[in-house]
C-alpha cells in the first residue's frame, strides 16, 4: 500500500536563499509524524508547500500513490489536506455550523438557499466526535480559544481531511483543553488519519509521534523513531551543536544602586500593593501564571496605563505625567509580549524599526530630517552587536525574519536609545532553542553593562537559569520573593499557585 | 446600586440608534405644530399624523435607503462604494434620454436603469478584484467618471422625463401604499434573506470577518466581492429612478450628489462596521429612517434651511460616538478578563467514540 503522503526531494528558495533543500519523506495513514526543527529551519515552508500556500521549485508530492500539485489552499482541502494552524482560520461573527460548512453549504429546499436543519444536525454529530457539548447555533466568539480550536478539527473532519497538520496547536490552550486536543489526535489516527504535529514543546511531540523528523537549515537532518529518540539528542541535532548548558553564565552582579522603585502600586481591579526595587546590573524575574497581573504591572511601569495610587520612581525621580513618551525619556525600555503587533512594524525595513524609537536623534539639524546614512549606521552597528542574521538591513522587511531575529530587532530597537532600564515581557516566546541562547546572553551582557533587566516569564526554567532574583505574582500582587541562592522550583510555583480561593474576585 | 447604573448606561450605549430614534421622534413631535381635531377639542401633534409618517418612510426609502442596503453588503466585507451617487445619475441618465428619444414604457426604462447601475457596479468590482485597486480609490475615480459620463451625454441640461414618470412616481399600491415604500420593503426583504439565509451571504460576513482566513477555507472570495459590488450598483440603478419619479420627473446635473454619505450613514447609524463583518440591513432601515426624520421634523420646526446639514451631521457623528464609546467600552472590558479563558455556560464532555 502506498503511504498517505508522499515527499520526493522538494525544494524551496525564496529570493536566491533556500528555504526547504532536497527533502523527501512520507507520512502512512494512520500515523503520526513529528515535525521539529528550530524556528526558520524550514518546517512552515515544508508545510506550506504540502498545503499549497507556496509552490515547490523542484522535486514532487505524491497523495495516495497519485502526483499532487495543490495551487490554492482550497485545492489542498480538496484533496484532503487540513491545515490547523496556530492562528485559527475560523470567523468569530459566525456560528459553528455556519463555521464549519462556510465552503460548501448543504442546499435548500428554496432556491438559492442553504439547508439550516441539516447543518445543524450534522454539526452536531461533528461536535460530538471532538467532544464539545455546545448548541451548533453558538456564535464563534462565545466560546474559548481551546473550543475553537476543536471546531476547526471539526471542521476538518467534515472535510473528510485524511491528512490533518496541526502547527504550534496548543499554545493558547490550557492544560485541560491540551489534554483533550491529544486524546482527539489518537483517536484520529486509530481512524487510520494521518497526522503532522508541529511544536516546540519536545515532551508532547515525542509523547504523540511515531516517527519524528527534524529539520535544521532547510534540510531533513534525521527521521527517528519517537520511543528511541531521547530529547537531549533533538535538540543537539536541531541545533547543530551539542548544547551543555541552555544558559549562559552570568558575568555581572547586582550593584547597590537603585533603579526602579515601585512602591504601593494599586490599580483597582487589576494590581494591589505591588511594592519592589531593580537595581543596576540585576537580572529581575516577575513569574505568575497567565493573568496574575504581570503583563499589567509592565504595562503601568511603562505608562502605558493608569494606577490609582502609590508611587513608581525612575533613578529617585517619580514621572509627573506617565506616558510611554516619558518613560522612553528616563530610560525605560519595553520589549512587549507580542512583537508582531505591539513591537514592530512588521512590513518596513529593518534599519527603520531598530531606529524607531531613537529616531529624533537622528534629525538633529533645523529642519528636523532624519540623515539617513547615520540613521543606518548606527542601525547596522547594533545588529552587529546583536549578531543579526539578515540580508540587507535596509532593504529587508522585518516579517521575512525568523522569530528570533525578529526578537533582535525589538531589543536594537531599544539599544540604540541607551535605556537603564529593560522591561522584557515573554522575551522568548516562539523562539527556537539557538536563538534563545542568544537572547539570554544578550541580557547577562545587558546587565553587565550596568542596566536593570526585569524579565516576565512563564517559564520558570528560563527564569531560574537567568535571574538573581524572582518575584512571584498571583492575583494581582506579590506574594513571593526568591533570592537566587535560594532558588526552588517547586516553592517558587507553590507559591504562584497560592489564594486560588473564588471568594476572592480578582476582575472587578 | 452602581452596578445597575452601570447596566443602564450599558444598555443605552448598545441600542444607541434606536434610542436616538425614539428621542427623535418624541422630540419633533412634541414641538411640532398642532392640528385641532373638531368636535372633541383633541390636539394631535402634525409630525406623528399617518400620512406624514408615510412621507417620511417615502422619503427614506429613495434618498437613503435602497442605496443604503446596497451599502451594507459593501461594508460588510470591508469595502466601501463612494459611487452610488454618481451611478444613480448616470443610470436614469441613460434610462431618460432612451424615454425622450424611443418612447421606451416606464417598466423598460426602469429595467434599463436598473442594467446601467449594475454594470457600473460591475466596472466598479472589475478594477477591485482584477485591478487590484483599493475599494475607496476605485469608487471615488468611478465617482467622478460616472458624474462626467451623465453630463457629456446631457451636455450638461436638464432632462425632463415624459409625463408618466411623474405618474409612475405617485402610484399607491393597494390605494394607499406609495411605490416607493412598497419597492423599499422588497429590497429589504430579498437583502435579509440574501445575507442570512443563502450560502453567499453567510460568505459576505466571512469575508468582511477574515479575509485571509475566507481564502484558506475555501471561499472564492473574488466572487463574493465582485457581487457586492454589482448589488450596490444594482440597488443605485434602480433607487435613481425612483428617485427620478418622485422629484416629478426633473433630472439635473447635481441629482444624486452626495447621496453616498447617506447611505454610508444609514448603514453606519444601523450598526454595520466600516471594518467588515458586522451589521444588519434593518439597522440600516432604521438609520436611512433616523437621517429622514431629523430632516422632515426640522422642516415642521421651521428650522433655518441651511442649518439642516449641521443637524444631520450631529446626529451622525452622535451615532458613531457612540459606536466609538461603545467600542471602547468593549476593550475595557476585555482588559479586566486576565485570568485563563474557560467559557462559561458550556460543559465540557468526553470525546465520545468514533465509528
Amino acid at each position: 500500500m502506498n503511504p498517505l503522503l508522499e515527499l520526493h526531494d522538494l525544494t524551496k528558495a525564496f529570493f536566491g536563499v533556500a528555504a526547504v533543500k532536497g527533502v523527501s519523506l512520507h507520512v502512512n495513514a494512520g500515523e503520526t509524524l513529528g515535525l521539529i526543527g528550530q524556528n526558520g529551519a524550514g518546517k512552515s515552508t515544508l508545510m506550506n508547500l504540502v498545503g499549497g500556500v507556496v509552490h515547490p521549485d523542484s522535486g514532487r508530492l505524491l497523495l495516495k500513490g497519485n502526483p499532487y500539485n495543490p495551487r490554492t489552499p482550497a485545492d489542498a482541502q480538496r484533496s484532503g489536506i487540513a491545515f490547523i494552524h496556530q492562528e485559527l482560520n475560523l470567523f468569530t461573527n459566525l456560528t459553528i455550523a455556519e463555521n464549519i460548512f462556510i465552503s460548501d453549504f448543504p442546499r435548500g429546499g428554496f432556491p438559492g438557499t442553504f439547508n439550516r436543519a441539516k447543518i445543524k444536525q450534522q454539526t452536531r454529530e461533528l461536535l460530538n466526535a471532538v467532544g464539545l457539548d455546545i448548541a451548533p447555533e453558538t456564535p464563534l466568539d462565545r466560546i474559548s480559544p481551546g473550543e475553537r480550536q476543536l471546531v476547526e478539527i471539526a471542521r476538518a473532519l467534515h472535510q473528510d481531511a485524511a491528512l490533518i497538520i496541526f502547527d504550534e496547536p496548543t499554545t493558547s490552550l490550557t492544560a485541560r483543553e491540551t489534554e483533550r486536543l491529544f486524546t482527539i489526535m489518537e483517536q484520529l489516527t486509530a481512524q487510520g488519519k494521518g497526522i503532522i504535529y508541529i511544536s516546540h514543546i519536545l515532551g508532547d511531540v515525542r509523547k504523540l509521534a511515531d516517527r519524528i523528523a527534524v529539520m535544521r537549515d532547510g534540510e531533513l537532518v534525521a527521521l527517528e523513531t519517537a520511543d528511541s529518540f531521547p530529547i537531549s539528542r533533538m535538540i543537539s541535532l536541531m541545533v547543530g551543536r551539542s548544547i551543555e548548558q541552555l544558559y549562559p553564565p552570568r558575568t555581572s552582579a547586582p550593584t547597590d544602586k537603585s533603579l526602579l522603585e515601585v512602591t504601593g502600586v494599586r490599580a483597582a481591579g487589576i494590581v494591589e500593593n505591588i511594592s519592589f526595587h531593580l537595581k543596576a546590573g540585576e537580572v529581575l524575574g516577575l513569574f505568575g501564571l497567565m493573568g496574575s497581573g504581570r503583563t499589567e504591572l509592565a504595562r503601568m511601569i511603562f505608562g502605558l496605563d493608569p494606577f490609582d495610587s502609590g508611587s513608581i520612581l525612575v533613578e529617585g525621580e517619580s514621572l509627573r505625567k506617565p506616558s510611554p513618551r516619558a518613560s522612553i525619556r528616563s530610560k525605560i525600555a519595553f520589549v512587549t509580549e507580542n512583537r508582531r503587533e505591539e513591537g514592530l512594524l512588521m512590513s518596513i525595513d529593518i534599519a527603520n524599526n531598530i531606529s524607531l524609537v531613537s529616531l529624533p536623534e537622528f534629525a538633529n539639524n533645523l529642519i528636523q530630517m532624519v540623515d539617513q546614512r547615520q540613521m543606518q549606521e548606527a542601525a547596522q552597528e547594533t545588529a552587529t552587536i546583536l549578531q543579526l542574521k539578515s540580508g540587507d538591513i535596509r532593504q529587508q522587511p522585518v516579517k521575512a525574519l525568523s522569530g528570533g531575529n525578529q526578537q533582535k530587532v525589538v531589543i536594537a530597537k531599544w539599544l540604540l536609545s541607551r535605556p537603564s532600564i529593560f522591561i522584557m515581557d515573554e522575551p522568548t516566546r516562539g523562539i527556537d532553542v539557538g536563538a534563545k541562547y542568544e537572547i539570554y546572553s544578550i541580557i547577562d551582557q545587558l546587565a553587565a553593562d550596568g542596566s536593570g533587566v526585569l524579565i516576565i516569564s512563564s517559564e520558570l526554567e528560563e527564569l531560574t537559569g537567568m535571574c538573581d532574583r524572582i518575584l512571584v505574582m498571583s492575583q494581582g500582587e506579590v506574594v513571593g520573593e526568591f533570592d537566587r541562592a535560594a532558588f526552588n522550583r517547586e516553592r517558587i510555583l507553590s507559591a504562584a499557585f497560592r489564594e486560588h480561593n473564588p471568594e476572592q474576585p480578582v476582575s472587578g | 446600586m452602581p452596578k445597575r447604573r452601570f447596566n443602564l448606561f450599558q444598555f443605552l450605549l448598545n441600542n444607541s440608534t434606536i434610542v436616538l430614534f425614539i428621542a427623535v421622534f418624541v422630540l419633533f413631535g412634541l414641538t411640532s405644530p398642532r392640528l385641532v381635531i373638531e368636535g372633541i377639542g383633541l390636539e394631535f401633534p402634525r409630525f406623528w399624523l399617518p400620512e406624514n409618517m408615510l412621507n417620511i418612510i417615502k422619503q427614506a426609502a429613495v434618498f437613503a435607503g435602497i442605496i443604503g442596503v446596497g451599502m451594507t453588503f459593501v461594508l460588510l466585507t470591508a469595502g466601501i462604494d463612494l459611487s452610488v451617487g454618481s451611478n444613480m445619475y448616470l443610470s436614469v441618465v441613460c434610462a431618460g434620454l432612451l424615454m425622450r428619444s424611443s418612447g421606451l414604457e416606464i417598466i423598460p426604462a426602469l429595467l434599463v436603469s436598473i442594467v446601467v447601475g449594475t454594470l457600473f457596479g460591475a466596472f466598479n468590482a472589475l478594477c477591485i478584484v482584477r485591478l487590484k485597486i483599493i475599494p475607496f480609490m476605485t469608487t471615488l475615480a468611478t465617482l467622478v467618471i460616472g458624474r462626467g459620463l451623465g453630463t457629456a451625454l446631457t451636455e450638461s441640461r436638464q432632462i425632463d422625463f415624459p409625463e408618466r414618470m411623474n405618474a409612475f412616481g405617485q402610484t399607491l399600491v393597494l390605494g394607499f401604499i406609495p411605490m416607493p415604500i412598497v419597492v423599499f420593503g422588497l429590497v429589504v426583504l430579498a437583502a435579509w434573506f440574501i445575507l442570512t439565509r443563502t450560502p453567499f451571504g453567510r460568505q459576505v460576513y466571512a469575508v468582511g470577518n477574515d479575509i485571509e482566513a475566507a481564502k484558506k477555507a475555501g471561499i472564492n472570495t473574488d466572487r463574493t466581492l465582485v457581487l457586492v459590488y454589482i448589488i450596490s450598483g444594482f440597488c443605485a440603478g434602480l433607487a435613481g429612478f425612483i428617485l427620478a419619479s418622485q422629484l416629478g420627473g426633473r433630472v439635473d446635473r447635481s441629482f444624486g450628489e452626495t447621496r453616498e454619505f447617506d447611505a454610508i450613514a444609514a448603514a453606519v447609524l444601523g450598526g454595520t462596521s466600516l471594518f467588515g463583518g458586522v451589521g444588519n440591513v434593518f439597522g440600516t432601515v432604521i438609520g436611512a429612517l433616523l437621517i429622514q426624520m431629523v430632516g422632515t421634523g426640522l422642516q415642521f420646526n421651521l428650522v433655518n434651511l441651511y442649518l439642516q446639514p449641521l443637524v444631520r451631521a450631529l446626529i451622525i457623528f452622535l451615532a458613531i460616538f457612540f459606536d466609538s464609546l461603545r467600542e471602547a467600552n468593549l476593550q475595557k472590558l476585555k482588559r479586566r478578563f486576565i485570568r485563563p479563558v474557560e467559557s462559561s455556560g458550556t460543559t465540557v464532555t468526553q470525546p465520545a467514540r468514533m465509528e
